[in-house]
């Protein structure tokens, strides 16, 4: 198998009638699904000059249409990049600049905002695309004309320099990692994926490819319900949706609320998550109503297409214990790495990951990828790239990685180094408290935790970290919000807090 | 007995920049997303003698100003 788009035609032709993509107003079948993708592709192919090998632009609403435009550029044998429609048009046209795609594909609630962002750039509705008739003779000469090696998308992800870095993904990396994540929690076509990412984060890779592969149903939760956290296990419900891969701020939202004490719970059966560090009181409150269910705290970057390493919940955990990122996924190689040579036992060192998942590189950033995608230091004997996660690790005595937190976010704070992460969890244990983030105060060389919590709890806050945490880790303030930032993808916004300060 | 201005001043401290009609629609439109509406909660309970429970926080009762005001003064009679 050498293009993601073979995935899609098994799964068609295996179970064309089960359902494939589906969200609020609209569910489509496998053998629809396979149908719209394959008239976008036509409708991209027949655009002068057509897309191969070429970047194409999606800018439309995240639903089960957004899932076709995307997958009808792979069948036009280009690569897409979605783009997202609720950022400032300055941040989209940077996208774009550096992009500069053959041509962008939108809904009409985006039309406007398409045309006057894309300038002299094509635009289509894929609304009209995907009814164009497919041109099977058009499909199969540009999946020949497509690598294993060639890219499948770029995510642009937020550069802490400010200008976006796009990550470059091909489509034997999605292969490799979308075997891997079906195999390893049993993706089927019983399985109903209960989407929560938007399409720009890397976390939508596994809902999207571990449907296409595993033929499993792929249910779009509208965006909404994340603020009313009852009505989104009713939905759930309705959908019947069974497997949830979602960032830990989402399931904190039905922990913070007690939801599933006030509604009939969802057949789940898989609940995994990632993209930050899972508050283990969070966790417990979602285990306790979930005792037979698989959990996996799952662990990666969008350079390695989705995920490198994780670690599936055997054991309990108190609520002020952290969890593990457990080992490398199957068919995943993972180094903990001090400067070049790796670290000894028990020394915290940075992540660094090869194999089939670390992805070609950034897009037109030849010195950004040379920093991070860099040759093995330690296997010399031939060419090898490895990808510098810049995250921080130790091995703890069961064997299992253990996250630290970011080696620039590490604060050194009277002469101690200091993760932000172990204070932020040994507060997480505090009863009534909702989410809390620690920042430094370079200016003012102080320690600041920021909570959120249904009332006051100043006090205890600061009696449970006395008893828990050196003196050196002890903040100087805490400050009480009303509602901790969250940024697009839905992880606390570390960068707002410290515009607080 | 609250005023819809009230909680209309509320929604535009929640979200500068809004400045949202009584009838106007808040959530489907994506003009007050997760973080505005728990800020949103959080301020009502904190201005007002009331509790907003995990069966009250749902989309009608946010969908519009006017709907937040219904929502405040039934509570506050509970």
């Amino acid at each position: 198998m050498h293009h993601i788009l073979e995935l899609l035609d098994r799964t068609a032709g295996a179970q064309p009638r089960s359902a494939g993509f589906c969200d609020e107003t609209t569910a489509l079948t496998w053998q629809q699904a396979a149908r719209w993708v394959y008239g976008v592709g036509t409708a991209l192919d027949a655009l002068p000059g057509g897309v191969l090998h070429r970047p194409v632009g999606v800018y439309m609403e995240r639903g089960a249409a957004a899932l076709t435009a995307m997958l009808g550029v792979l069948a036009a044998g280009g690569f897409y990049t979605v783009l997202d429609t609720a950022q400032p048009p300055e941040r989209v046209r940077a996208i774009l600049d550096q992009l500069e795609p053959a041509a962008l594909l939108t809904d009409a609630a985006h039309a406007d905002a398409a045309r006057s962002l894309a300038g002299p750039i094509p635009v289509l509705d894929c609304q009209t695309a995907a009814a164009v008739p497919p041109d099977d003779a058009r499909m199969t000469a540009l999946r020949q004309a497509v690598l294993d090696t060639d890219l499948a998308y770029v995510l642009f992800t937020s550069g802490s320099t400010g200008l976006p870095k796009g990550v470059a993904v091909t489509h034997r990396n999605v292969l490799a990692y979308s075997e891997w994540v079906v195999s390893t929690f049993g993706f089927s076509p019983d399985t109903v994926l209960g989407n929560q990412t938007p399409f720009y984060f890397s976390m939508s890779v596994t809902d999207l490819y571990g449907a296409l592969r595993s033929g499993a149903c792929l249910q779009v939760l509208p965006r909404r319900l994340f603020s009313f956290p009852v009505q989104l296990l009713e939905y759930l419900c309705a959908r019947k949706v069974n497997t949830l891969y979602w960032v830990p701020s989402a399931l904190g939202i039905v922990a913070n609320w007690k939801a599933l004490d006030y509604t009939a719970a969802p057949p789940l059966h898989t609940i995994l998550f990632a993209g930050e560090v899972m508050p283990t009181a969070k966790l417990n409150y979602w285990r306790a109503h979930y005792p037979q269910a698989r959990f996996a705290n799952l662990y990666g970057p969008t350079e390695t297409t989705d995920i490198c390493a994780y670690y599936e919940l055997d054991r309990a955990f108190r609520d002020d214990e952290s969890l593990p990122i457990g080992r490398a996924c199957e068919n995943c190689g993972l180094l903990v790495l001090c400067g070049d040579r790796p670290a000894a036992r028990d020394e915290a060192g940075e992540l660094c990951v090869r194999g089939s998942f670390v992805a070609a590189g950034y897009y037109r950033q030849p010195d950004k990828t040379a920093q991070r995608f860099v040759p093995n230091p330690v296997q010399t004997a031939y060419p090898e790239t490895i990808y510098r996660t810049g995250d921080l690790v130790r091995t703890n005595e069961r064997g299992e990685l253990v996250y630290c937190g970011r080696l620039d976010n590490q604060i050194k704070h009277m002469g101690y180094r200091i993760e932000p992460g172990e204070i932020e969890t040994a507060a997480f244990g505090q009863d009534k408290l909702d989410d809390c983030a620690c920042v430094y105060d370079a200016a003012r060389d102080k320690l600041v935790l920021f909570f959120q919590a249904k009332r006051d709890v100043t006090e205890a806050l600061r009696a449970r970290l006395a008893g828990r945490l050196p003196a050196y880790m002890q903040p100087a303030e805490y400050r009480r919000l009303r509602q901790m930032p969250h940024n697009a993808n839905g992880k606390v916004d570390r960068k707002a807090l410290t515009a607080m300060l | 007995m609250h005023t819809i201005e009230e909680i209309i001043a509320m929604i535009e401290e929640v979200k500068p920049g809004l400045h949202p009609a009584p009838e106007e629609e808040l959530v489907k439109s994506g003009k007050l997303d997760s973080v505005d509406i728990m800020s949103l909660v959080m301020a009502l309970t904190g201005e007002f003698d009331i509790e907003i429970t995990p069966l009250d926080l749902k989309e009608e009762n946010f969908r519009t100003p006017q709907a937040i005001l219904a929502m405040v003064q039934r509570l506050e009679e509970e």
